[in-house]
């Protein structure tokens, strides 16, 4: 097990924070947006079991670079599918993943409205 | 790579000389006890010696013991059978809420079956309180059930006093003592009790075998009908070569009890004391002093179970968790919730279960490669982050 991109990105443009402890399983993605609009960083912190930091990991490594849009698309069949399938009872870990994902960009979109309208 | 097996709870190697004993029941001496034969003879013999034995091991009387398939049916054949010969009486029972799920389980059906069920709370230890069971029983209470000791905390239960509460209302008292055979001296006449459930391999036996003990007329329905083996209690062909192996185990653990618990305990309490100093926020769970000797649990605050686990089978560490991502129905230990620990706590949960083949140099390795394991998933935990943000420090 060797999770990439762990950790917080101090001045992130977006943070997102899935899930609850309570349950087992609790993530947290941080954002950079460059001028582009594409994720030049991505970090994370995951409470959870190790196909929950696997997603995690695997979910960062296939965001970085890409636009937005490009990561609103990624699913939790995707992220499952990169990490060659997930045990049956483990894939609510992918959907925490992509969507954690999702809300740090959604957290980024309603920090930047104006600037969102330039991009498209 | 150095090889760690610390989850006895879970399974253990079955001693080499229960192997022995039971081969032969495989091939030479292959009868059916219930022939009348030679053949059968031999293996009817060979059934009641290890009920003798498994007797003695609890201070019973052999025709007062029951063979099954094991702790799970031992549970279900007390709970059910004797809840149901009492119908007529009454139709409440009483059991604690850090049972096993073969009496918790089993007491959810007979509430499906129309019966009353009442859980009765534990202390933060996981104890249960005797007068908690006085105040639940009620006039028409026709069982009560409690554990001896629990396998997940390791917390020893008060069963001689609540047998006391039980009998004095005149109530079946069964208790569920599948951790605590062969690894603390039990006594039937002595407890006070009306059943007890043993499983085999919880002292080096076989899995798939237990047995039950019940008081003479104590009346109880078969859980399992068909022919008339275990003395009309309990149908099927006997696992002859299974009841022999428990029969020469419970024989062993009675021999070497006292030596057994003495090195046991020794290394339990060396990595009670070990692990705190070397991991902070991690705090042991169950009962300090009174607690099985092969029983050391621990929740680790900020990082979950599972992910512990793996870590430490990669480097060749064996344990258990009771957190919800280890459990195959994704919830979370209950024992730990009715004893009070957070939800979140509770997932960092780590159950290590001593057995005959550890070594006090098996908690001086854990001691060494648990820490950095720690640390490595507490900086990845979000958890931690807001507990160091908010000027929490692990001095």
């Amino acid at each position: 097990m060797n999770p990439r991109n762990v950790g917080e990105i101090e001045d992130a443009d977006g943070i997102g924070e899935v899930g609850n402890p309570v349950c087992g399983d609790m993530m947290t993605f941080y954002i950079k947006v460059d001028e582009d609009g594409r994720l030049s960083d991505v970090k994370f912190k995951t409470f959870g079991c190790g196909a929950a930091i696997a997603v995690s990991s695997m979910v960062s490594e296939m965001a970085k670079g890409k636009t937005m849009d490009e990561v609103l698309k990624i699913s939790r069949d995707d992220v499952a599918g990169q990490l060659g399938g997930l045990p049956k009872n483990k894939m609510h870990c992918s959907n925490l993943g992509a969507d954690a994902l999702h809300k740090a960009i959604e957290d980024y979109r309603s920090k930047n409205k104006e600037k969102e309208s330039q991009h498209g | 790579m150095p090889e760690v097996y610390l989850d006895h709870y879970a399974a253990s190697p079955v001693l080499p000389q229960v192997i022995e004993a039971m081969l032969p029941y495989y091939s030479e001496r292959f009868g059916n006890p219930s022939s009348l034969h030679g053949w059968g003879d031999a293996a009817r013999k060979a059934i009641e010696e290890s009920r003798q034995k498994v007797a003695s091991l609890i201070g019973a009387s052999p025709e007062e013991i029951i063979f099954t398939s094991g702790g799970t049916e031992a549970n279900n054949t007390a709970v059910k059978g004797i809840a149901w010969a009492a119908k007529k009486k009454g139709n409440h029972v009483v059991v604690s809420a850090v049972e096993h799920f073969s009496v918790l389980h089993a007491a959810r059906t007979l509430e499906k079956w129309g019966l009353e069920v009442t859980e009765v709370d534990v202390d933060e230890y996981g104890v249960v309180h005797p007068d908690k069971i006085s105040e639940a029983i009620r006039p028409d209470t026709v069982l009560v059930s409690v554990m001896t000791a629990n396998g997940e905390v390791g917390t020893l239960q008060p069963v001689k006093e609540i047998a006391e509460v039980a009998r004095e209302k005149k109530i079946p008292f069964h208790s569920d003592a599948v951790a605590a055979a062969g690894h603390i001296p039990l006594d039937v006449k002595d407890l006070g009790v009306d059943a007890l459930s043993l499983s085999s391999d919880m002292f080096y036996g076989p899995k798939g075998v237990g047995a039950l003990w019940v008081r003479g007329g104590l009346r109880m329905m078969p859980l399992l009908d068909g022919g008339v083996q275990e003395g009309g209690r309990r149908g099927g062909t006997e696992n002859v070569a299974g009841i022999v192996g428990m029969g020469r185990a419970a024989e062993l653990a009675a021999g070497e009890m006292e030596e057994r618990s003495g090195r046991l305990s020794s290394m339990r309490d060396a990595l009670i004391e070990k692990l705190p100093a070397a991991i902070p926020r991690l705090q042991l769970t169950g009962h300090p002093a009174r607690r099985l000797p092969w029983n050391a649990s621990f929740v680790v605050e900020f990082i979950e179970g599972e992910g512990m686990l793996l870590f430490l089978n990669q480097k060749g560490v064996a344990v258990s968790s009771g957190s919800a991502c280890t459990s195959r129905a994704l919830k979370g230990s209950h024992v730990l919730s009715a004893c009070g620990i957070p939800a979140e706590i509770a997932q960092g949960s780590l159950l290590f279960s001593f057995g005959p083949d550890n070594g006090p140099g098996d908690v001086d390795y854990v001691v060494e490669v648990l820490p950095p394991i720690v640390e490595r998933l507490r900086q990845m935990s979000p958890l931690y982050d807001k507990f160091q943000k908010a000027g929490g420090w692990l001095g």
